[in-house]
């Protein structure tokens, strides 16, 4: 890398900020600019991707000075993977926006006007941190960036104005920043013990029992923003209060962060051992089961899906604590197909719930079968996203899944096998709530006041769901990708 | 070994803030309480972290968990912010609604 040209890792950070900053300042033309820097971080991402495939893993250090003592970008397959698919997501769920803020008022919330305006800026802000997190090589600066997450994830969660919004919002921010504290205790114990914050630093570090107390605070803390179940209390009111656009953001985007950083220790090891491994797998059970439990007794759509999110994520848990015969070599392959297709399904599930309570003017479950207008294209949309995360094939879902259960197999663990199966069954129930009240649907005769069956709006999640399917018939270029530059080692 | 007892003692008495934060944070609940358990909660996080730092006089502190601790502070400082205004924008459509 030049001093003159920077180098896209860079660029991936603050092309976001930068484009934040100027949304923020010129709040008229901030859907433009919003967009304009979506798709030029998108661009950064593509020539990105070109260096990662032709050298494996890139480190960049920020102002000539490297690691141990300066800070260090990296990126490796897992890392591409994931910031493709944060920038994917973004631009759809940026299309998406465009046409969810172009009314003119909402009733007992913010005027659209001020929520289109502020939309961008924080939408671009939590771009910034994804990418940072993606890209940090130091458990210092994964701080920061949770840090960054955090604060443009409450902005976005508060964004409707309602009080049910603010009440959600403020529940999340308490979690949220007690999981930092929490996180930031962590780091500075073990910076205490092995001098050193970069995680190449932690590879060499003799395991303790003071380390592992360290590891213990940032787990607790990581599983706190990542809702993992009994820390999952926020999660479901604070997203299903959300305004759409900002909704699909945070559950598909936000909770991934923390899910990332936990790979990235794992991959950095000593990771606490197999007792901390089992923990997680058990309460992942918990989320598993407490979630679609929840989900098949939520009486607003918006809810349901929520749930969904933290049944997901549990499994997620599950994925990352057993899904192999080597242990985390092996199974961070599937946590990171499920991470993947989770991201997509939801960001895509979300658009078209918010579609459908705007077209039917509510989202309770129980009346979904019956208004003066039907948005077919929207519940198409949530069908297919359905589809990926109950895992039926082709789905990327079904990707995931597989892998998940192959190495649990492969691996004896048979009781891991159960508790993925136990899940899809609960998954097919709760969204078979919502789909049949789809496919029984009675047009009630009303006075239509004007032509609102198909529009703009309904293209961003049918694109998402679809590729959330679509992707599924990838997975091999995907799956060829995650391995480049080998993260966790050579391939087994 | 005075010298040594001493930061120990502050690294306790850092955790021990951290943890009446922690009881404030968890139990109050009224949301302005939270807030301030959650900023007790900092002030002991950062507490603990300086008094690691501490070395006995002629060497000097490790200026590393200095510059956590600084950074915690900025971001609890600017959460904070948000935290109020998010409680008196609540606290008015509340109060708007009850009458």
């Amino acid at each position: 890398m030049t001093d003159v040209m920077p180098d896209p890792l860079t660029l991936a950070i603050l092309l976001p900020l930068f484009g934040a900053i100027a949304a923020f300042l010129l709040p008229r033309a901030a859907p433009a600019i919003g967009l304009g820097a979506v798709v030029a971080t998108a661009a950064a991402i593509a020539v990105l991707g070109h260096l990662v495939v032709q050298a494996g893993t890139i480190f960049v250090p920020l102002g000539g000075w490297g690691a141990p003592l300066g800070i260090e970008l990296r990126a490796d397959g897992l890392a591409l993977a994931m910031l493709g698919l944060t920038a994917l997501i973004a631009l759809g769920v940026g299309l998406g926006a465009l046409a969810a803020f172009a009314g003119e008022t909402e009733v007992g919330g913010q005027p659209m006007a001020r929520q289109r305006a502020f939309f961008w800026p924080l939408c671009l802000l939590l771009l910034t941190g994804m990418n940072g997190v993606y890209l940090s090589n130091d458990l210092f600066n994964l701080y920061v960036m949770l840090e960054v997450i955090s604060l443009a994830a409450v902005g976005l969660a508060v964004l409707g104005g309602t009080v049910a919004a603010l009440r959600a919002g403020l529940a999340y921010m308490y979690a949220s920043l007690l999981g930092a504290l929490m996180m930031l205790l962590g780091v500075g114990f073990v910076y205490l013990q092995t001098g050193r914050l970069d995680l190449a630093g932690l590879a060499g570090a003799p395991d303790s029992a003071a380390l592992s107390a360290a590891f213990g605070l940032m787990l607790v803390g990581l599983a706190l923003k990542t809702a993992l179940f009994p820390l999952h209390f926020w999660l479901p009111e604070a997203h299903a209060n959300a305004t759409a656009p900002a909704s699909a953001l945070l559950s598909a985007l936000v909770v991934k962060a923390g899910l990332y950083i936990l790979l990235r220790l794992a991959e950095a090891g000593p990771f606490p051992g197999e007792a901390i491994l089992t923990l997680m797998g058990v309460l992942g059970t918990g989320a598993v089961l407490w979630g679609g439990v929840q989900a098949l007794r939520a009486e607003r759509l918006k809810l349901l899906v929520a749930w969904s999110t933290v049944a997901q994520m549990g499994l997620i848990f599950v994925a990352l604590a057993r899904a192999g015969l080597e242990g985390l070599s092996d199974s961070w392959r599937a946590a990171a197909l499920l991470i993947l297709a989770h991201a997509v399904a939801k960001a895509g599930m979300f658009l078209a719930a918010g579609r459908i309570k705007d077209v039917i003017g509510h989202d309770r479950i129980s009346e979904l079968d019956r208004s003066a207008v039907r948005p077919a294209l929207a519940q198409l949309a949530f069908a297919l996203a359905a589809i990926s995360l109950i895992g039926l094939p082709p789905s990327l879902g079904f990707i995931g899944k597989w892998s998940l259960m192959e190495g649990a197999m492969m691996a004896g663990n048979w009781h891991w096998v159960a508790v993925t199966m136990a899940g899809t069954l609960l998954s097919v129930a709760y969204f078979t709530r919502a789909l049949t009240g789809f496919l029984r649907f009675d047009r009630v005769r009303a006075p239509l006041d004007e032509h609102r069956g198909w529009a703009l709006a309904d293209a961003p999640p049918v694109v998402l769901a679809g590729l959330a399917v679509g992707l599924g018939l990838a997975a091999g270029p995907i799956l060829a990708v995650l391995d480049l530059g080998t993260p966790f080692g050579a391939i087994p | 070994m005075i010298a040594l007892s001493q930061a120990t003692i502050y690294g306790l008495a850092g955790l021990a803030v951290f943890g009446l934060g922690l009881m404030g944070v968890l139990g109050a609940a009224e949301r302005l309480r939270r807030l301030i358990a959650l900023n007790l909660c900092a002030a002991g996080a950062g507490m603990v972290l300086i008094a690691a730092a501490w070395r006995s006089p002629p060497a000097v502190p490790d200026p590393v968990p200095h510059a956590l601790v600084i950074t915690g502070i900025v971001v609890m400082v600017s959460a904070t912010a948000v935290a109020l205004a998010l409680i008196r924008r609540l606290h008015s459509l509340e109060t708007d609604t009850d009458d």
